[in-house]
Parts: structure tokens; sequence; C-alpha cells
């Protein structure tokens, strides 16, 4: 059936498929603006494999560096979450050096404690806020960083929630720590450790194994196709 | 006109819209209209495979050439293995870090390898949740009738039951190592409802999901030091002379060398087919969802199932261009987003199951009542501000923090402004046919999570996945270093591939093209 033309949504990026110039670490290109950062580098013809994960703002494999025309500051950005503008400049940022400790999270005795054995860089914060900058997810990672010295897991667990581990926050951090890799650390304490345990969950596992649902299952299993096929129109 | 006229609409006919309750449809309503409407109905997108162990079956243009595709390893390729190792699992999604970490703990050695980053997935974007039956008045047995109805009867029976048997216990190993479902005031586990659901079962953290369980997955991986192959795509499997799996070939996407491993069993973890792009439709998925893995094991023999349907979730992202085809999570239907066609009028029940709502969604837009955009897109409208109308100001910004960064990067404040959808292609119903050990009839050939096929039937239930990597990832991991102790090293040789080659060449070498893909070509070739 025929559309209706009332109904057509005039895309500025489309209506005026403009090319702009930007430069892709160092090198100026003519891309069409609006298209995301990733799309540009595919458009100039580069292969990207590193820095490139979910297409989605989750994986945080496309971490990338960019300035815009006018403002000396270099910002950061998730490169398929960002769209080009004219003068644009950006390289993608390879993976950080940063360390990873390593521990059994199970055996930890007191979580909080262990955290300046595991991430004894953590208590050195000097607040210079660059990694609160540096977060593209909008994380006030500082915030962070204290929260966890002070041993208050619970709110750290819940501003990290949105961090998708692309590490940005940890080359400009001049005391050295990878604040994701302390929040990460922190977080998983914090399930593990300081959160109360699900009764109802306990209580299902034990109706599993004690056969309570034994019954149950010996009738749907016995039935022909059409009763199963009745019996399921029957759950509300 | 202006999207901000065009979406009026929506603010207008919200009051009236909200009193209206709209019923299911009848199962032989929903039975036509998919039939109508849904892409798993156009014949013109088929074709039967020529040859192999699906001989005769149908599945959609793109799988089928890549399936009788000719592999890039020539037969008298070096096979000295660089690695050795008792369990090979290939993929850093969810299903292959549970499959990794069950296997390391039965005490294997084990080898981990991916095509690119540890957990650059479609499991770290799974927003929506994951289904257990955890709450009171809900049950396995219920988990698992709502599964069977929303898969249209098809489902596995045994893989099912064993899935939402051990559901409850997944969630108990995911809680120890970490991972923070969100919680009801009193300690237990907060449940809410998906579409096609009889009771409320989804598990969530947020609507990060996925990212935080592979967050605490991948962490627990490098924990353990279980070795890892990363930028390593697998490009052919390697077997013995009985023809049980042995290994496989990987390719180092960093310098295009070939490196073998050797190994006493194989786990396929390597997710679904999205980028394949099938019917032309845009994808949610990840960079490397190319189907790799089906190519690799139906040339090793494996049977394959249910690989004539796929899931295109009903809301994918329209507008703006840069969020094509990203999904808008069903969390939002399932909180009482409603959708709105041009007219400002509701056309289904939200929460009825996927492939119906998506049916739906594409008739509206056939029969003109869809909104288009310039560059040739239609969808219709997801009444986002109507969960802040409804539940309180501040309710989608509380609720969906992952969606309003995403579309508020491009100027869209969603808990102001309907967003524009349509359906986008999502999962791969199917898959490599397996057992409840999650074995392929081909020995030694676990296949774990979307690769796999038969549990979800013809349609996934939202949430189903999460639960179906963890269980399998786990059942594949414990049964396949269950057997190291009493094996030896299979030779490794690429007599499947001699016998493949001969079939393809009795049916004329159809496809020419080498499979698997690895990864889509999206780079613009610039003369
Ligand atoms: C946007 C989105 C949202 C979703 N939301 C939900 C939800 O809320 N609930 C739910 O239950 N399900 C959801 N799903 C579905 C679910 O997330 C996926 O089905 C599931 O995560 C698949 O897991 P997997 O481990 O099988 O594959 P993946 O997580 O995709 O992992 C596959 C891995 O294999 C690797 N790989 C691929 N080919 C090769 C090769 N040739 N060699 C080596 N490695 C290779 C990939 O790089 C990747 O690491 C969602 C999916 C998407 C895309
Ligand atoms: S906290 Fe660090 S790693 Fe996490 S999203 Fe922000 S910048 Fe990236
Ligand atoms: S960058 Fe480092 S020193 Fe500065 S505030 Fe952040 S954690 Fe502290
Ligand atoms: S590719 Fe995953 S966040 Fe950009």
């Amino acid at each position: 059936m025929a559309q209706d033309d009332t109904n057509l949504i005039d895309q500025p990026e489309v209506m005026k498929p403009r090319m702009v110039t930007i430069e892709i670490a160092g090198k100026k290109v003519d891309v069409p603006e609006g298209i995301t950062v990733v799309k540009a580098m595919w458009y100039a013809g580069i292969d990207v494999v590193r820095g490139v994960g979910c297409l989605g703002g989750f994986c945080g494999a496309c971490a990338t560096y960019y300035r815009t025309k006018d403002d000396p500051k270099v910002r950061t950005c998730l490169a398929c979450q960002m769209a080009v503008q004219d003068g644009m400049s950006f390289t993608m940022m390879p993976s950080f050096p940063a360390r990873k400790a390593t521990y059994d999270i199970q055996a930890l005795k007191d979580p909080k404690q262990d955290l300046f054995n595991l991430y004894p860089e953590t208590p050195l914060c000097r607040n210079c806020n660059a990694c609160t900058e540096a977060c593209p997810q909008k994380i006030d990672v500082r915030e962070g960083v204290w929260k966890a010295v002070f041993g208050d897991f619970k709110s750290v667990s819940e501003m990290f929630m949105d961090c998708v581990m692309c590490g940005m926050c940890t080359p400009v951090c001049i005391a050295d720590i990878a604040p994701n890799l302390v929040a990460l650390y922190v977080s998983r304490a914090q399930g593990a450790h300081f959160t109360k345990k699900p009764i109802g969950l306990d209580t299902r596992i034990k109706e599993i194994q004690d056969g309570q649902y034994q019954d149950a299952w010996n009738t749907i299993l016995k039935m022909s196709e059409k009763e199963l096929a009745d019996h399921c129109a029957t759950v509300k | 006109m202006d999207i901000h006229a065009l979406q009026q609409i929506v603010h207008k006919t919200r009051d009236d819209r909200r009193k209206q309750t709209i019923p299911k449809f009848s199962p032989a309503d929903c039975d036509q209209l998919i039939h109508r409407y849904h892409p798993d109905f156009r014949a013109s997108a088929y074709r039967s495979i020529r040859f192999g162990p699906n001989e005769g079956g149908k599945t959609v243009v793109e799988l089928a050439t890549l399936l009788e595709g000719d592999s890039s390893i020539q037969g008298n390729a070096d096979l000295t293995p660089q690695y050795s190792c008792d369990v090979l699992v290939i993929g850093g999604g969810g299903a292959g870090c549970a499959a990794a970490l069950h296997a390391h703990g039965a005490g294997a050695n084990v080898l981990l390898a991916t095509k690119l980053r540890l957990g650059d997935s479609n499991s770290v974007m799974a927003q929506g949740g994951m289904q257990i039956s955890v709450a009171p008045e809900d049950s396995p047995v219920t988990h698992f009738l709502d599964t069977l109805k929303g898969g249209h009867m098809e489902n596995d029976h045994a893989l099912l039951k064993t899935m939402v048997e051990e559901g409850p216990s997944i969630a108990k190993w995911l809680l120890e190592l970490g991972v923070l479902f969100d919680r009801q005031a009193d300690g237990n586990l907060h449940v809410k409802k998906g579409g096609g659901s009889s009771k409320p079962r989804l598990l969530t953290c947020s609507d990060y999901t996925g990212l935080e369980i592979m967050r605490v997955l991948k962490d627990e991986v490098i924990n353990q030091k279980i070795p890892l192959l990363e930028f390593a795509a697998a490009i052919e499997l390697l077997s013995d002379d009985e023809g049980n799996c042995t290994g496989a070939i990987f390719k180092d996407l960093d310098n295009q060398r070939h490196v073998v491993v050797a190994a006493k069993s194989v786990i396929l973890a390597t997710g679904g087919i999205g980028r394949l792009h099938i019917q032309g439709f845009p994808t949610s998925n990840h960079y490397g969802a190319t189907g790799d893995g089906l190519c690799l094991a139906y040339r090793m023999g494996a049977k394959l199932d249910h690989i004539d349907t796929f899931q295109y979730h009903p809301s994918g992202a329209v507008y703006p261009e840069q969020l094509i085809g990203q999904l808008v999570t069903e969390g939002i239907r399932s909180e009482g987003g409603q959708l709105v066609n041009a007219k400002g009028e509701r056309f289904v029940n939200e929460l009825d199951t996927r492939d119906v709502v998506s049916s739906s969604i594409i008739r509206e837009c056939e029969e003109g009542r869809g909104i288009r955009t310039m560059s040739g897109r239609v969808g219709v409208w997801l009444d986002t501000p109507l969960l802040d109308a409804e539940h309180g100001p501040g309710t989608v910004e509380k609720h969906f923090p992952a969606m309003m960064l995403q579309f508020e990067r491009f100027g869209i404040d969603i808990s102001k402004d309907p967003v524009l959808i349509y359906p986008t292609l999502h999962y791969q119903n199917g898959g490599v046919k397996i057992d409840t050990n999650s074995e392929t009839n081909v020995k030694n050939l676990f296949v774990a999570g979307e690769a796999s096929g038969g549990l979800h039937g013809r349609n996934r239930l939202m949430g189903n996945s999460l639960l179906d990597l963890m269980v399998y990832g786990k059942r594949s991991g414990l049964t396949a270093a269950g057997r190291v102790g009493s094996m030896k090293q299979g030779q490794l040789t690429l007599k499947h591939l001699q016998r493949f080659r001969a079939d393809a060449k009795k049916h004329g070498n159809v496809s020419g093209v080498i499979s698997p893909m690895i990864l889509p070509a999206y780079t613009r070739k610039v003369s």
C-alpha cells in the first residue's frame, strides 16, 4: 500500500549528505557528515579489527581520542557511538598496559582490606579528576575511587554498573591507578561478600533437588503433542 | 516533516491509549499474521542446501551459500600443532567463558581462542535479562511450558527441561562470582516479566545484564590464568581417522598466519549470524557474528537444526542513522511502553511473543501506517515517555540508563520523545544440533550457546539465551573435561575436508565462496 508522505522525517543528515573533512590518525579524508567514527574509518578504506567489538556501545573495544575544530581539548569517545563532524581529528587508543591483580574472589577473608594489597596505589589518588573527564560513560570515576578507599563498596558497584571497561580512565591517572579494574574488584567483592543471600533461590534449588516437580514432569512428558499444546495454552 | 512534529501524535494520544487494553491475538490469528508478515515466511529468501548433513533442508540463501562454501585450507597444509590442550574453547562470549571456566575448574588443561578480544561478543550487549524461575509463584515446569509455547512447540524437550531445571543453580554460581543481580528489599532476586512469559522471571542487572555478567566472567577467566589466544579466528576443524574432532586451525588476524591447535575435544561457542544481514536486515549483533561455527561444524559432518528460522527483534532503532539496527530493549515494553503507528493507534499487545510483535510492526509499515525517514527506512513509534508518565518522572533514566546514554549522544532524550523502531535481525533460533551434554553427532565436538540449535524451537523467548549459554557452556565444559583422563590426543587430519570437497564436487562446487566469513566486508574499496 502507498506510503503517506506526510509521515516522512526530513532527517538533516540524509537531506544534506554533506561531505566533511576529518583527520584519522593524522591523515585527512573526506567522509559523509554524521556517520560514526567507526563507519568513517570503513568509509576511508581502513580495515578495523582491533578497535571494533559490539558496535553497540557496550564492549569498550573502540576507545578513541578526538578533538573538534576550534577546541584544543582532547576528548574521549566510543568510536561506535560518536558522529563525525567537520574538522574533527581522532585516533583509536590501543589496549593500555594496565596491571590487573589476580585473586580468588570466594577465598577473600577481608575484601575491604584486601583492596590495598591487590591495588596498593588506590589510596594515592590525588583528586585531579582526569579519570572522570576521560570517561565516555559519564561515571564520576574519581568519586568512585575515593569511595572504594573508604570502603563504600556498595556505592562503587552502583556507580560503575555503566563501565564498559574501555580503559580510558587509566592512561590519564597521575597516580597510576586503573580505576576500572579497582571498581571491578570492588563490585565483585560487593556481590560475593556483602550482599544478602537470596533465600528464595536456595528454596527453589532444594525443591528441584528433592524432586518436588517430578510428578508434574511425568505428566507433561507423557502427553501427546496435541495434549501438550492444549496444556501450554492453559498457562496464563 | 520535522521529527518533532511527527512525534506529536504520540504525545497527543497518550492519555487515551493509557486507558486502553489490547488483548493478545488468538493462536489462529498469530499464525495468520506470522505466515503473512514474518521474514521467515518469505519463500524467495530461502533455498535448499544441496549437500552435506542437511542436504535437501531449507535455509536463507546467505547461509546456504556459506554452508556449501569451501575451506581456505589446502589439502596439504602443515598440521604440526603450535599448541596442545585437553579442551579447546572457540569463542570468547558468554558460552565460551562459561565452558572454559567449568572445564578448567574440573581440572582440564584449557585453551580459549577467540576472533576479537575476550568478551567482544553478543553476550556483552544483552540488556533485557536472564530467565530463571526463582519467584515463589513460578516453577521450572511453568518456565518449560512458556518456552515451548513461544518456540511453537518445536523445542527439544530434553534440552529445554535440562535448562530450566539447572537455571537456579546457575544463578547461584553467578552470585558467588560476584554478579550483581537486581534485588528486592528482602534480598531476594528481583524478577521482571518478559514477552511471552506467564510469570515474572527475568533476572536483571539494571539494563546492563550481559555487560555485568561478562565483566565478571572475563575477569574470572583472567584470574584463573586460562591461556588465551585473541584475534585468532577458527577457519577449520581437525578430525582423526574415525571423524572425531581433534583440534582446529586458526588465522591470526594480526599477521594472517595459521595457528594449529591439537585438542582432545573442541567446544564451539562462536555465537550467531546477524552480520550476514540476511534478507537485507540491519542487525543488533556484534561485529564478529558471521555464523562461523555453523560452517565449521557442518563441514565436519555435524547436523544442523532449525536453521530456517531467525529472530527479528521487534525494536531495532530506525532513527538516528547512527543507531540503525541497534536494540531498544524489550524491557521498555515490559514496563508498559506502547507501540504506536503513524495514526497514533496501538496495533498489538506489546507483550506478545517477539515473532508476533515483529510481524505486526511489519504489517503496519507495509500497509502504510509507518513513519518513514529520508534514507528509505520505515518504522513505528515506541512511546518511551509513557514510562515516566505512568511510573513517575525519572523512571526511564533510572531503569534504562544504557539506552538513555545511547540516544543522548545524538541529542535525543527518550524520556521526553518516543523513538522510532522496526524489527532488526537479532538471533539465530537454530544451530548445530546437540544433546544434553552439548555434544554434536561428531564425537568430541561440542557446541554451546547461540551456535547450537534445538532448545529454542522456532522462536526464542526473551532472556532464555543468557541461561542457555550458562547451562550448556557449563555442561559442555564439564563433559569435555570429564573425558580427558580416558582419552589420547587423536591424530590431526583433514579427512573430513576431503569428504566434504568430494561431495561439493559431485554437486558442481556450487557455492564458489570461501567460508567462514570471519568479518563482514564493511570497508569501502577506495580506488
Ligand atoms: C543486542 C543484544 C541484546 C540481547 N539481549 C539479550 C537478553 O537480554 N537476554 C538474553 O537472554 N539474550 C539476549 N541476547 C541474545 C544473547 O545475548 C546471545 O544470544 C548470546 O549472548 C550469545 O552468546 P554466545 O556465547 O553463544 O555468543 P557470543 O556472545 O556472540 O560470543 C561468540 C564469540 O565467538 C567469537 N567467534 C565468532 N566466530 C569465531 C571464530 N571463527 N573463531 C574464533 N572465535 C569466534 C566471537 O568473537 C565471540 O567472542 C541479546 C543479543 C544481542 C545482540
Ligand atoms: S570507568 Fe574507565 S573503563 Fe569504565 S567506562 Fe569509564 S573510562 Fe571506561
Ligand atoms: S585520575 Fe587518578 S589521581 Fe586523578 S582523580 Fe582519577 S584516580 Fe585520582
Ligand atoms: S565497539 Fe563495543 S563499545 Fe564500541
